[in-house]
């Protein structure tokens, strides 16, 4: 069984972001770039898969600008096996990634997608799901357990009540939850192995996917700042604040 | 055109995101229908036809789509398009995961948690957990869109009074089965939409500390949160994360507990109406977004606060 795994680059979760002086967007040169967070669960969890014998191969996919290549290495030094990078542009929207992915999906030809359940970039949440449409695949999203039967995996997925558990024929493309796992750390011996890992490079062009937008990012702006407030002194002050100048309780 | 909502629901009642996202289509058209799907579900129907700026409730009544799996409530949607300018859904785990699916298969995308609508192609959205925000224009012939519940004020329940249309669809089978629905037992509101939540990060010290924060939330009703670095340290489950990589909350009170307020917490409850923070490190960032601070030790405040709460309620019997 193969496993593809698409994973982006985006701004490090610690990092404070900044937005652009003309309103265009936000600052992304000299910042820090981490893989996405709920993507190294997915890494993870094809890696685990592989340890356990149910996978024969583990595929990374990132579709961006050349230094997307570190964070597929990133990838590769957990335990992945190759990688793909498609050069593109830095905003390409959910749809074209989704179709982007399907390209390399019919090419490489995996049993299973898997992909984080959102970016905190863009805050989407749409790839995943669009990716199983076009190809016309059963999804599970939002994937906080994950096991294989043959030719079927079972999934518990998080919903905002609890949690729903599908069984679901593969191929089918899953996204991952936090809960799903607990990312590895990459050990100095395989990151080194990782750099002679091999990175395939296509140019988006050359699959002739449509990356024209069909949403336009008018204006990026800073959120209005919120303003502290008072300290006060004790609970009982708290309290009566709360009680009669807040009435929140 | 009109607008039409999916409307959230388990089948036996309407779920409250419903009305926020009715609210956020009263603003795009005043023609909007509900779309209520899934199987013996004539109660939420019933629910539904009095809500304030209803006018059609279109109804789907069979067992195939008891559960509204993905597969199944974005081929219904698909087959409804043509008549609609819009179609919304709340971006709650429900809306986010067959909306993205419905606008893929008819090649259009999607514009994600709109917390505001400037005009019928443009909306604005939060970006990076709310620390932008972006104003994007939607060039597809349909706009699919979900909803941030929390930006909307919900609709009246009574007042309106729609019209029922029921409808069938000769859906196709799909390759996954449901098996089970686990609804967390909690007696606690959901933390998504709770009107008070109580956090709580490492300076709680241990898993077993934050039952100090389960008296407080008892006696105010609220839901219970905890930072990603409490969450890291496995004091408590992931479900309970508030921020960029957990859960996004706006509650009307937020109490922030030995939490000293990271960028990526800050992102998740900084739209909070009265925030309070407790913290012994009075330089603690989250002070700088607090109404409310208290320098203390959270081991002697919280019981305090606990007694306090008991007081208040003794004056108010």
């Amino acid at each position: 069984m193969k496993i593809l795994v698409a994973v982006k680059r985006v701004i490090d979760y610690n990092v404070q972001i900044r937005v652009k002086p003309d309103n265009s967007g936000v600052e992304k040169d000299n910042v820090k770039m981490s893989m996405n967070p709920p993507d190294e669960n997915a890494v993870e969890e094809a890696i685990k898969l592989k340890d356990s014998g149910e996978v024969t191969e583990v595929v990374i996919v990132s579709i961006g600008q050349e230094k997307c290549q570190d964070t597929i290495r990133t990838a590769l030094a957990m335990g992945a096996d190759r990688g793909i990078l498609v050069k593109a542009g830095d905003d390409i929207e959910p749809l074209a990634v989704a179709k982007t992915l399907k390209n390399i999906v019919e090419k490489e030809k995996p049993n299973m997608v898997l992909l984080g359940k959102q970016a905190i970039d863009d805050y989407c949440n749409q790839t995943g799901q669009m990716l199983s449409a076009i190809l016309n695949w059963p999804q599970g999203c939002f994937v906080s357990e994950l096991g294989i039967n043959d030719s079927a995996i079972t999934i518990s997925r998080e919903i905002d009540e609890g949690l729903e558990q599908l069984e679901i024929q593969l191929p089918a493309v899953v996204t991952c939850d936090l809960r799903l796992n607990e990312p590895r750390f990459a050990s100095l011996p395989n990151i080194m192995k990782a750099k002679k890992k091999p990175i395939e490079i296509i140019e988006i062009e050359s699959l002739g996917v449509d990356t024209i937008p069909k949403v336009k990012y008018l204006k990026v702006e800073e959120p209005p700042v919120r303003q502290g407030g008072v300290m006060v002194a004790d609970v009982k002050e708290l309290i009566q604040k709360l009680k009669y100048e807040a009435k929140v309780i | 055109m009109s607008v039409l909502v999916v409307a959230e629901h388990n089948n036996v009642s309407l779920k409250s995101s419903t009305l926020n996202t009715i609210q956020a289509a009263s603003q795009i058209d005043k023609d909007i229908h509900l779309l209520v799907c899934g199987f013996q579900n004539d109660e939420v129907v019933n629910q539904a036809s009095t809500l304030e700026g209803v006018n059609k409730i279109l109804q789907l009544n069979d067992e195939i789509i008891q559960h509204q799996l993905a597969e199944h409530v974005s081929q219904v949607i698909i087959n409804l398009s043509k008549n609609y300018s819009h179609i919304l859904a709340p971006s709650s785990t429900f809306g986010k995961n067959f909306m993205p699916r419905a606008a893929a298969i008819l090649d259009h995308s999607q514009i994600s948690d709109i917390s505001g609508v400037i005009s019928p192609d443009t909306f604005i959205r939060p970006i990076y957990a709310g620390n932008a925000i972006a104003t994007v224009q939607s060039l597809d012939p349909v706009k699919f869109i979900t909803v941030r519940t929390t930006s909307f004020e919900p609709v009246e329940i009574v007042g309106g009074s729609a019209s029922i249309e029921k409808i069938s669809l000769n859906l196709e089978g799909i390759a996954t089965k449901f098996l089970d629905r686990k609804e967390a037992k909690s007696e606690r509101p959901e933390l998504g939409s709770a009107r008070v939540v109580i956090s709580g990060g490492r300076g709680l010290e241990n898993g077993d500390n934050f039952k100090l924060l389960n008296e407080i939330a008892d006696k105010l009703n609220a839901a219970i949160g905890a930072s990603r670095a409490a969450v890291d340290a496995g004091y408590i489950g992931n479900e309970c994360q508030v921020g960029q990589t957990g859960k996004m909350v706006a509650p009307e009170l937020y109490i922030a507990v030995g939490i000293s307020g990271a960028i990526q917490h800050l992102a998740g409850m900084k739209e909070s109406k009265i925030i309070v923070a407790i913290n012994k490190d009075e330089e603690a960032p989250i002070f700088g977004i607090a109404d409310y601070g208290l320098k203390a030790d959270l081991f002697q405040a919280l019981p305090e606060i606990s007694k306090e709460l008991d007081l208040l309620n003794d004056i108010a019997k």
